[in-house]
């Protein structure tokens, strides 16, 4: 049979992030938020 | 019927005006594209996770501080952005990606070790030890000259220093040491090769 010279496949078909790191993103953008004082930006994060 | 789909610019938008629910429509929309991108550099997918973490993170803080522009679009941005963490991971471990080991493919082949084998090393102590032998053989004169240009590493002007003849003499002398070595180690069919 004919050797298949290319190197395998690293990527998966459709790999995605575990689920727990798009949670703690999502959860992220909801508790980040920017002040503006002046002409600064101060960002904070909500409990 | 096709569903429409929102366009990338104007997720963003609405993202930046307060909908939460837009970041997760552009996340799902290229979670598989960018982390495919990531784990192609990385080969690790805790690393990558990582990677894709830090990469949104930087996207929440660009899209919440109104620092982005819409001069491009959202993905190649997002992708920019992961490509070059990718390349400060690369950085900071000061290391080359990792190469799995597969049917095609063997690191040996790429990797090769210049150190001397023990017996290429044992060969080398042997040889120079006839040749240190042949050199005690050689007249005073001779001896000296060569010693001080080949193991000390002097120059012939220092050995006529040293030595209180001219650098001609000097230069006689190692050539007739030489015209020795040869000699002797012809007429005994020595080996001094590695």
């Amino acid at each position: 049979m004919a050797k298949i010279y290319s190197e395998k496949k690293l990527v998966e078909t459709s790999m995605k992030p575990k689920k727990e790191t798009i949670s703690f993103l999502l959860n992220y953008s909801k508790a980040l938020s920017f002040l503006k004082v002046g002409k600064m930006k101060i960002e904070t994060i909500a409990n | 019927m096709a569903t429409v789909q929102t366009p990338d610019a104007l997720l963003v938008k609405n993202y930046v005006a307060g909908d939460e629910g837009a970041l997760a429509t552009l996340i799902n929309r290229h979670e598989s594209k960018i982390y495919g991108f990531i784990y192609s550099k990385i080969a690790d997918r805790d690393v990558s996770d990582d990677i894709f973490q830090d990469t949104f993170i930087k996207v929440i803080k660009t899209l919440k501080s109104n620092s982005y522009n819409e001069e491009g679009k959202f993905l190649p941005w997002v992708m920019r952005i992961a490509h070059n963490l990718i390349i400060d991971h690369f950085r900071k471990n000061k290391k080359m990606p990792m190469y799995r080991e597969t049917e095609e493919f063997s690191i040996f082949s790429v990797m090769t070790d210049n150190s001397m084998t023990i017996e290429n090393r044992m060969i080398s102590e042997q040889v120079e030890n006839d040749l240190k032998r042949l050199i005690e053989e050689l007249p005073n004169d001779q001896k000296e000259v060569l010693v001080m240009r080949i193991y000390q590493d002097l120059s012939f002007k220092e050995i006529s220093e040293l030595t209180g003849v001219s650098i001609n003499t000097a230069l006689g002398r190692m050539r007739y040491a030489l015209m020795n070595l040869r000699k002797v180690i012809d007429k005994h069919q020595i080996i001094l090769t590695n």
